[in-house]
């Protein structure tokens, strides 16, 4: 770490004007990127995004400006050492087709001379840090594996070597939905505990919210527009173009910024009961709570199904009574992730889990509505008072 | 004579000369080999380049052998030298073409996440995109050894090595009693030569 109170990136008046076009593709941007934040870089397709990102690891050269990274004017040393210090995560993932998923990731700690010890350390760790198992992937080819493993495996290789920075262009953008925000939320735990600053490119507002610390929203030649964090920029949009940007449902979109683990989740609110509980004691439980459903849980405290009253019959197994539990959201999960999935449930409820599967309770569609009041009261609008 | 009367008193012969074509054809590709590979390494990433190699490439390849053979029995004389020379001109083309192709498809993301990772251009090019080019550069090498195995027959025609001497003394004696072994056997054996070298590529 250098002096304190520098940013671990510092971008000075950085343009990019590329040969045989008019206006440069980025120009003159000045940014502060603290460290240990995920700092995101959001605006239209074409604004300059890209250039400004690739230019930090200098893929692209600036046309001026300066390039600091922890104080240090980077803008003319060895631009492979320079990369070497940062990871850097791009949409088409670009895993090696011709190595295995531990070869791919060893890559820079091999260039940085690591031992073979070592380097097999690292590469099982990774792999458990990003959700692979390392037994079953690590011998694997690209080929073999899903989008969403590649995009993880993609992720680990880019951090393979610690470098205090990671780059990500649109690092989730070619997955499906649900392991989009799959993938959202388990980087956003990694990034709890490796405390990386992170410049982040997308063009997914929503995306920008929930995983941003800060947003730098931009506009042609990577003008930036407003750069605050997700709350501000929310409740006090700086012009137009961002309220423009933003776009419609914006209190919708103010759901991103809670986690449900920010509301209140209820425990006590449904009955639970165990696998071992017996059919009377079942029909007891239910009865005294006066709720329409029991939550069973599994050995290891997993929500496992929904039994109403009339699910519960003498002969029958609990575990095969009522209906599965869809799904869970994690605690990490942001208010509109479990929007969604109330909307999915049949009786409301989204059963929130902590990071390892356990119940943690559940929440209902009138806390989401509490916390919308919230924010409408808590946090005014200038010029809306 | 009968081919095989032939083949039993003379197979010492057809067998010097296979193993002449046989090493005459290998140098002729590993020099071309060496000299190819280098050559579309040096301008794979830039479009001018490529097409001016390009374009003289395919312009030695289509002047005819004859004209190669009688341009360097004056500058070198006759023998092995002037006809491993035109070969490996021959073998040039399509080991040019193949490795700029084979380059140039490498997908551009991993490129860009091997820059992006810090390897410097040598290491990418050993291993990165040399790698995943090498089925593209190894069918066109193996165009090249079935193409210049024919072409090198003609090389006899200048003292060359190889199977050609026996077509060509054939073709000289026609009418006498070894013509038509000498020819068979000449022309079976560079057709079998292409095919094994063929399938040992394939
Ligand atoms: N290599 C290049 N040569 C010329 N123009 C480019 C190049 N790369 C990007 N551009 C132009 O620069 C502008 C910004 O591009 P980019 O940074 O990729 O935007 P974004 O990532 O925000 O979509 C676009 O107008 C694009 O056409
Ligand atoms: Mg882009």
């Amino acid at each position: 770490m250098s002096t304190p109170g520098e940013p671990m990136i510092r971008l000075d008046k950085l343009t990019k004007q590329y040969p045989g076009q008019e206006a440069p593709a980025v120009d003159a941007v000045d940014l502060a990127v603290p460290t240990g934040e995920i700092v995101i870089l959001v605006g239209p397709s074409g604004c300059g995004k890209t250039t400004t990102l690739e230019m930090i690891n200098r893929l692209i050269e600036p046309s001026s400006g300066r390039i600091f990274l922890e104080g240090e004017d980077v803008t003319h040393v060895n631009a492979d050492q320079l990369r070497r210090r940062m990871g850097y995560v791009i949409q088409q993932i670009g895993l090696f087709p011709h190595q295995t998923i531990a070869q791919n990731i060893a890559v820079v700690p091999r260039m940085l001379g690591w031992k073979d010890a070592r380097i097999n350390d690292r590469v099982d760790e990774l792999l458990h840090l990003v959700g692979l198992d390392p037994g079953r992937y690590r011998n694997r080819y690209p080929k073999e594996m899903s989008g969403g493993q590649r995009q993880r495996v993609g992720v680990a290789r880019a951090m393979a070597a610690d470098p205090p920075v990671m780059l990500m262009d649109e690092p989730f953008g070619a997955t499906d939905p649900i392991t989009r925000e799959r993938l959202q939320n388990e980087f956003l735990r990694i990034q709890e505990d490796i405390r990386k600053t992170i410049v982040f490119v997308t063009h997914d507002i929503d995306e920008a919210i929930k995983m941003g610390d800060r947003i730098a929203i931009l506009a042609e030649g990577s003008q930036i527009a407003q750069y605050d964090t997700p709350e501000a920029i929310l409740t006090s949009p700086a012009s137009e173009f961002v309220e423009q940007f933003l776009g419609s449902g914006i209190l919708l979109k103010r759901l991103n910024l809670s986690r449900v683990e920010d509301v209140h989740v209820a425990t006590g609110e449904w009955p639970t009961i165990g696998p071992d509980t017996t059919y009377d004691q079942a029909r007891q439980h239910l009865q005294q709570s006066g709720r329409t459903h029991l939550l069973l849980l599994d050995a290891q405290r997993r929500p496992d199904r929904w039994i109403a009253a009339i699910d519960l019959d003498r002969d029958r197994d609990l575990s095969m009574a009522g209906t599965r539990v869809q799904a869970c959201v994690d605690s990490r999960a942001t208010l509109n992730d479990a929007l969604q999935e109330m909307l999915l449930n049949a009786n409301g409820v989204a059963v929130v889990v902590d990071r390892d599967g356990v119940y943690a309770g559940t929440l209902d569609l009138e806390t989401i509505i509490a916390a919308i009041r919230e924010m409408r009261s808590g946090t005014a609008v200038p010029g809306d008072t | 004579m009968t081919v095989s009367s032939y083949l039993e008193r003379r197979w010492d012969v057809v067998l010097q000369l296979t193993l002449e074509h046989l090493i005459a054809v290998g140098l002729a590709v590993g020099i071309a080999t060496l000299l190819g590979i280098a050559l579309a390494i040096l301008v794979y990433r830039n479009d001018r380049a490529v097409a001016v190699l390009l374009v003289v490439v395919n312009t030695l390849f289509t002047v005819p052998a004859l004209a190669y053979f009688g341009a360097l029995i004056v500058i070198v004389g006759l023998g092995w030298t002037s006809a491993i020379t035109v070969l490996a001109i021959y073998a040039l083309l399509p080991i040019v073409r193949n490795t700029i192709t084979g380059l140039r498809e490498v997908d551009p993301a991993v490129v860009r996440a091997a820059t992006g990772m810090g390897m410097s251009k040598t290491q990418r090019l050993l291993r990165v995109e040399l790698p995943l080019a090498y089925p593209v550069i190894l069918s066109g090498l193996r165009v090249a050894t079935v193409l210049i195995v024919g072409i090198a027959a003609i090389g006899s025609y200048v003292a060359g090595p190889g199977l050609g001497e026996l077509i060509f003394s054939g073709l000289s004696s026609l009418g006498s009693v070894r013509a038509v072994p000498e020819i068979t056997i000449g022309t079976v054996a560079i057709v079998l030569v292409a095919l094994v070298l063929d399938a040992i590529l394939a």
